[in-house]
């Protein structure tokens, strides 16, 4: 049982404020995952939770006690490092019930928790190993398991798949996902900068960019409903198309003039003061359609990617506009080197202005 | 100025020498084998097998010289007599058994050989750990290292004088008197001292030999992953218990390393006790016996003998030694 508040937190290394303005409120049971690109904090943020990392200005309390000077270790966390961080010199046993050895725990519960944990994580035939002789997947369930036995209040998970290969990610993600399952009242916050974990794990997802959160959100609301170009195109891949262009017309449907030439139409809202603001159109490229008649895109596919369920077709660019792309589903491969006329349904539409789209006005 | 200019030549001489053979042979080489003609695989073939032997020829010519040869005509003259004329068989050996003074020698050794190992790396690892965290760790680490830079001789004549002893009521020039009188107590002449003189010549050593400790230690303390120290914190271990519990452990290769290495220096010792009592009251030690039977005995029958003797007590500990070091490396 932990809930988690951060009040205007704050990290600064002398003059130079690496995160600012950082507010969450995270309550019992959530998986919140915070992504970014790299450099943009958040495994900093992470750090400052688990107390590695000195908060240097805001308040950070667990359950409505402050945190900011109490020790990692009284903190009722536990964390699991990118690294894994095992102790190279002892067993799976040993590295598992370190901490509780340490808490001066007796020889019957450290054993009890040791072995249930290890249970869990399929671990008991290599309890006596020493890490070296451990796989990578191993070895990073050793490293959750080490969280387990503690039986924290507040899971930490720093990147813990990027180390391991692309099959076993996807397994040890199902992993994280049923512990979670089974584990229904602890809180996790996990790190990554893979957006399939982020989507495919969260409750809700903190995305970070230049030193403060851009938008938090449950998964598919990021997606649907994205706040501001960053997270737009951070969300989702290939990233979202941005077509700039001008309001012609404003009301419950909102149509705008596009550069290229192109009408798009949006079921964005917008007021009579909206006319000839500039504007730009963001479609996912799974949103765009090929159309016969008159659409927002026309213009020659350069490269086809046929991956049998869907095909992505990236155009020629057009001037200094940025690369367009479109995912269609099923195979066409044919369309390379011929003009296509793309659409898109009005609700599948999002504008930008400045930046910030126009829904969260 | 006459020195400077033959030790000048010398260094040019020696580096231009070692510059023009590795040229020449390999010019040589070149030639004798040439990469093109009908033969070119073959001549690249036999010249690749040939070169690293050409570049290894001058060390194992004088590892050869000056080790191997030695070796073999210390084994000889050990079973010869005095002078080296005549053969003797194992009667320098059986006089070494039953020599008081090189059983002395040995016992000190022995004692030598445990306190002084185990404390430089003691020290080391205290002191490698704790400059670590404090802001003037390097000058502290730079201080702790200088009497490395110290030859044993020079070393000794500077604790020689701490161990300095002036009559009573004469003003004391050693530190260890000067602060014995501070406190009230009356000067000795410390280095007589039985038993308590050779653990003084051992602080000598022990004073040397932690700046290498520390050096090395501090390189393999800062190799341990930061990760591992940081989720024993999260774990909840003290200072002392990550200390001892995660960081020794990880680097325990290295401090038996160091600790062989030192233990190696350590039968080899002779110019401390050379300098500071030559072997009287007690403190002999095999290396400054060997030195003494040749030099001041005539004897280089049983000084030979004492030498083998050295050699096959330092000999397992090297290759043990070795060993530990090339696993490391991997």
């Amino acid at each position: 049982m932990a809930d988690l508040k951060l009040v205007n937190v704050e990290k600064a290394y002398g003059e130079v404020r690496v995160l600012r303005d950082i507010n969450l409120d995270i309550k019992t049971g959530e998986l919140i995952v915070f992504v970014g690109p790299s450099g943009c904090g958040k495994s900093t943020l992470l750090r400052m939770i688990a107390g590695l990392e000195r908060i240097t200005g805001g308040d950070f309390s667990i359950d409505g006690v402050r945190m900011n000077d109490i020790p990692p270790a009284q903190r009722g966390i536990a964390m699991v490092f990118q690294s894994y961080a095992l102790y190279p010199h002892m067993t799976v046993r040993d590295n598992m019930a370190f901490a509780l050895k340490i808490a001066k725990k007796s020889a019957a519960e450290i054993n009890a928790a040791v072995e249930k944990a290890a249970k869990i994580l399929q671990l008991t035939p290599y309890l006596d190993r020493l890490p070296k002789a451990l796989s990578g997947g191993q070895r990073q369930r050793v490293a959750i398991g080490r969280s387990i036995v503690r039986d924290p209040k507040v899971y930490l998970f720093d990147e813990p798949l990027s180390n391991l290969d692309a099959a076993l990610r996807v397994a040890t993600r199902i992993e994280i996902a049923q512990l979670k399952e089974q584990m229904p009242n602890s809180t996790m916050i996990y790190v990554t900068h893979d957006q399939v974990e982020a989507m495919t794990l969260a409750s809700r997802i903190v995305v970070l960019a230049g030193g403060g959160i851009s938008q938090v959100g449950a998964p598919l609301e990021l997606y649907e409903r994205p706040r501001n170009e960053f997270v737009a195109q951070f969300i989702g891949s290939p990233a979202m198309n941005l077509l700039p262009g001008q309001v012609i017309a404003t009301g419950a449907q909102t149509v705008v003039r596009l550069d290229n030439g192109g009408i798009a139409r949006s079921s964005v809202p917008t007021e009579a003061s909206d006319m000839g603001l500039r504007v730009n159109v963001g479609v996912r490229p799974e949103d765009f359609l090929e159309t016969p008649e008159e659409g927002m895109f026309t213009g020659e596919v350069e490269i086809t990617e046929a991956l049998g369920e869907v095909t992505l077709l990236y155009f020629k660019r057009q001037g200094d506009a940025a690369q367009v792309v479109a995912k269609l589903p099923g195979i066409h491969a044919d369309l390379r080197h011929k003009t296509v006329t793309l659409s898109a349904a009005a609700h599948k539409v999002h504008l930008f202005a400045n930046g910030e789209s126009l829904l969260y006005r | 100025m006459e020195q400077f200019f033959g030790a000048a030549t010398t260094i040019v001489i020696g580096v231009g020498g070692c510059l023009l053979y590795f040229f020449a042979s390999n010019l040589l080489l070149d030639r004798l084998f040439p990469a093109s003609g009908p033969n070119i695989s073959r001549n690249i073939n036999r010249a690749n097998a040939i070169r690293p032997w050409l570049f290894l020829l001058p060390a194992l010519i004088l590892l050869a010289l000056y080790l191997v040869y030695p070796l073999f005509w210390s084994i000889y003259l050990s079973v010869m007599d005095a002078g080296g004329q005549r053969f003797v068989g194992a009667d320098n050996y059986v006089w070494m058994v039953n020599d008081p003074k090189f059983i002395e020698s040995m016992r000190n050794n022995i004692l030598w050989l445990i306190v002084v190992p185990a404390f430089s790396t003691f020290f080391g690892l205290v002191a490698a750990a704790v400059t670590d965290r404090i802001r003037w760790g390097n000058f502290a680490k730079a201080m702790i290292f200088m009497p490395m830079a110290i030859s044993f001789v020079g070393a000794s004549v500077i604790w020689k004088f701490v161990y300095d002893f002036r009559p009573e009521g004469q003003n004391q020039i050693g530190l260890l008197n000067a602060i014995v009188e501070a406190f009230g107590g009356a000067p000795e002449t410390w280095l007589t001292h039985e038993i308590v003189n050779s653990f003084l010549l051992m602080v000598v050593l022990i004073w040397i030999q932690t700046g290498f400790a520390m050096v090395i230690l501090s390189a393999a303390l800062r190799g341990i992953p930061e990760e591992t120290v940081e989720a024993a914190i999260l774990d909840g271990a003290s200072p002392l218990q990550l200390f001892f519990k995660i960081k020794v452990p990880q680097i325990w290769g290295t401090i038996l390393v160091v600790w062989t290495t030192i233990t190696i220096t350590v039968l080899k010792v002779f110019d401390i006790v050379l300098t500071m009592t030559n072997g009287q009251w007690g403190t002999q030690v095999l290396g400054n016996y060997m030195y003494d039977w040749l030099v001041r005995g005539q004897d280089s029958g049983r000084a030979s003998a004492i030498a083998i003797v050295i050699m096959l007590l330092v000999l397992p500990i090297m290759i043990w030694n070795i060993r530990n070091a090339r696993r490391e490396m991997r």
